[in-house]
């Protein structure tokens, strides 16, 4: 678990792709939302919650899993998603609602299920929680190996269900993580506006169990505490409240023009900083750093391309998976 | 060898949980005090001892944790059975039922399963007042993709929870507190005492269950109001009034067709329903009979049901608004004048 060249040029490849997806989705977007906005319009239609800003989150912590490990995340899944190795054909087949998706087109870009790499997301505000600690749970009966992993953002932390779940992983010891990526802003609430502690790490102390803040958007560093999380959830030792300070470079959904940020509030993009660090460190070369962008939005092209040539479900199909057979 | 005994539903609920726990690994318990009380029905009495507080697990009071603990935990291949006690309590985890535990297969596109069973009681009659006496069963029914059942008597609370366990959806488990047979409740009400198999057996959900058969009025109820139906049903025969009584059993799968059939047989309706009047199941059940054929009826549908209030405390007020025997026999002599 250190952090090699190789890792780290992963980290990039990673951060990469999922900009490369966020990207193109965006692109599409706009596509008959333009002049007149309308959620139901164009090829894409509903709200999109991008990740453009939180791409290290999802490479350093994913970085830091195995196979066997579960994850959930929230309405903000791409970057998660991308770097867990989701299926990027059919996810993003999923996004523009194609029967090639990962849900045949009933979940959309909020409800994104691929259990071959143990990935589930949820569109309700910190309602992924329960279900990972259920996760490690089951994983605990089942005298199988796994932790899980639960994303979500600053504001979630103020949910109630946030205090029952990390109670219940205290007291239990379950190995879950909870990572809270904190970009500053629910919607146009503040952190400040919202949360009495400046730290949700900080309340780690009030469940029993471990809290750590990474507060650069580094993929190195994040990975760095992942590993430490991930050894005690695999020891024994129980969860671990995962602050990481991250941005939000699209708004909380397309179309928010963001006015309530003041200007000595904007956000970094990390991917420019990390490729500049890897290129400061000898990791990779300019050559290599283009090429590796290059060949994210080539390979997104491709999954943008099949999702387009798939076919859209028939109406009648809405009717079906209501009920297990 | 296989023989019958007469049980509670309380009893005949424990038996099934208890067989199928013995046999399957993936069935663990999760609720407020099971381990030490054993539920609310008893129906996870002795497991503590029995199967030890890993399978049986006291939680802390935080259903929305604990509901949606065993939502994740289905979804990686196990079977929670979580007991709720009241229905009374759903406010505080109705976000797990409505978008978690009912939508996720679907949502998935049936990639992934919620198999669980959540066991609640309803209803009132022994002077809980409003925020312990709720049915609330039309609530929970309205949400697509969890089934909703209702045994009345203990072979179907049996059979119906070996249905249930072996089911891979969602399933919403109703008891009402006076049919179950707990000691708190006071002797058990006879109707709803059954000749049980010691063996295993499964009762499908989506039939009614024609509990006594009539050819006046049809009298359909669910949970508790089948038995004040069958009260009704005694009183009404002293006057020559035959009255066939429907145990709709599940409420999602919803059994139309049978409903129809009693209908069409003695053209006057009576639904009754311990759940609120307006929006819920008695509007339903009529509703499906006028899509189906509206010349059936001889007279207008009758519902009697808990009114549009909360449950009043104090007898009196709380006997007066339920749909006890009295107010049913009042309705169907009315429907036969």
């Amino acid at each position: 678990m250190t952090l090699t060249p190789e890792l780290r040029r992963s980290f990039f490849e990673k951060m990469a792709l999922s900009r490369a997806f966020d990207d193109a989705m965006i692109a599409l977007y706009w596509e008959g939302k333009l002049p007149i906005f309308a959620f139901g319009a164009g090829p894409l239609p509903g709200e999109l919650h991008c990740s453009n800003g939180a791409e290290p989150v999802g490479a350093g912590v994913c970085g830091a899993l195995s196979a066997d490990d579960m994850i959930t995340a929230d309405h903000r899944p791409h970057h998660i998603a991308v770097c867990r190795g989701v299926d990027l054909d059919r996810m993003s087949a999923e996004l523009l609602g194609k029967k090639t998706g990962l849900s045949q087109g009933k979940g959309g870009h909020m409800h994104i299920y691929d259990p071959a790499v143990n990935f589930a997301s949820s569109g309700i505000i910190a309602e992924g929680m329960a279900p990972a600690a259920g996760m490690a749970l089951a994983r605990r009966l089942q005298k199988r190996p796994g932790i899980a992993v639960t994303f979500m953002g600053e504001g979630a932390a103020n949910q109630g269900a946030f205090h029952e779940v990390m109670n219940m992983v205290g007291l239990w010891k379950l190995p879950v993580i909870t990572v809270v990526q904190d970009n500053e802003w629910g919607v146009s609430t503040s952190k400040s506006e919202s949360t009495a502690v400046d730290r949700n790490s900080d309340r780690a102390a009030g469940y029993g169990m471990a809290g750590e803040y990474v507060d650069s958007n580094d993929p190195d560093d994040i990975y760095e505490a992942s590993v430490r999380a991930v050894k005690r959830a695999r020891d024994g030792l129980g969860g671990t409240i995962l602050e990481l300070k991250t941005a939000r470079l699209a708004g909380h959904f397309m179309g928010d023009q963001q006015g309530y940020i003041p200007e000595q509030m904007k956000q970094a993009d990390p991917i420019p900083v990390y490729r500049a660090k890897l290129i400061r460190d000898g990791v990779i070369t300019e050559a290599e750093a283009d090429a590796i962008q290059a060949a994210a939005t080539e390979r997104m092209a491709k999954a943008m391309q099949f999702a387009k040539d798939s076919p859209y479900p028939d109406a009648s199909e809405a009717f079906d998976h209501v009920f297990a057979a | 060898m296989s023989s019958n005994r007469i049980l509670t539903m309380s009893r005949a609920g424990r038996e099934a949980l208890d067989w199928e726990m013995e046999r399957r690994d993936d069935i663990f318990c999760m609720g407020e005090d099971i381990y030490k009380f054993g539920g609310i029905f008893g129906t996870m009495d002795g497991f503590g001892a029995k199967y030890g507080p890993e399978r049986v697990i006291s939680t802390p009071i935080s259903e929305t944790g604990f509901i949606g603990m065993a939502a994740g935990a289905a979804m990686a291949g196990m079977h929670p059975v979580i007991d709720l006690a009241y229905i009374d309590f759903i406010g505080v985890c109705y976000n797990v039922l409505l978008n978690t535990a009912s939508k996720t297969h679907y949502m998935s596109g049936g990639a992934v399963k919620v198999p669980m069973t959540l066991l609640i009681g309803t209803g009132g009659g022994y002077n809980n007042a409003a925020q312990h006496s709720q049915c609330l069963h039309a609530t929970v029914a309205h949400i697509p993709g969890a089934k909703v059942v209702y045994p009345s008597n203990a072979y179907d609370a049996k059979g119906m929870l070996h249905t249930a366990l072996r089911d891979e959806n969602f399933v919403i488990f109703l008891t009402h507190k006076g049919t179950a047979g707990v000691g708190w409740m006071g002797t058990p009400i006879k109707t709803t005492l059954s000749e049980v198999p010691d063996t295993p057996y499964e009762v499908p959900f989506g039939k009614v269950k024609v509990y006594r058969e009539g050819t006046d009025v049809t009298i359909v109820g669910l949970g508790m109001s089948v038995h004040e139906s069958l009260k009704a049903a005694d009183e009404l025969a002293k006057d020559g009034i035959s009255a066939e009584v429907v145990d709709l059993r599940s409420l999602v799968p919803l059994d139309r067709d049978g409903i129809m059939e009693s209908v069409s047989k003695t053209g006057r309706l009576i639904v009754t329903d311990e759940d609120y009047l307006s929006y819920g199941v008695s509007g339903e059940i009529i509703a499906s009979v006028v899509e189906r054929d509206p010349t059936v009826f001889k007279k207008p549908p009758v519902r009697v049901t808990t009114p549009d209030i909360p449950i009043p405390f104090a007898r009196p007020m709380e006997q007066a608004i339920l749909p006890l025997a009295q107010r049913i026999a009042d309705a169907a002599r009315k429907l036969m004048a």
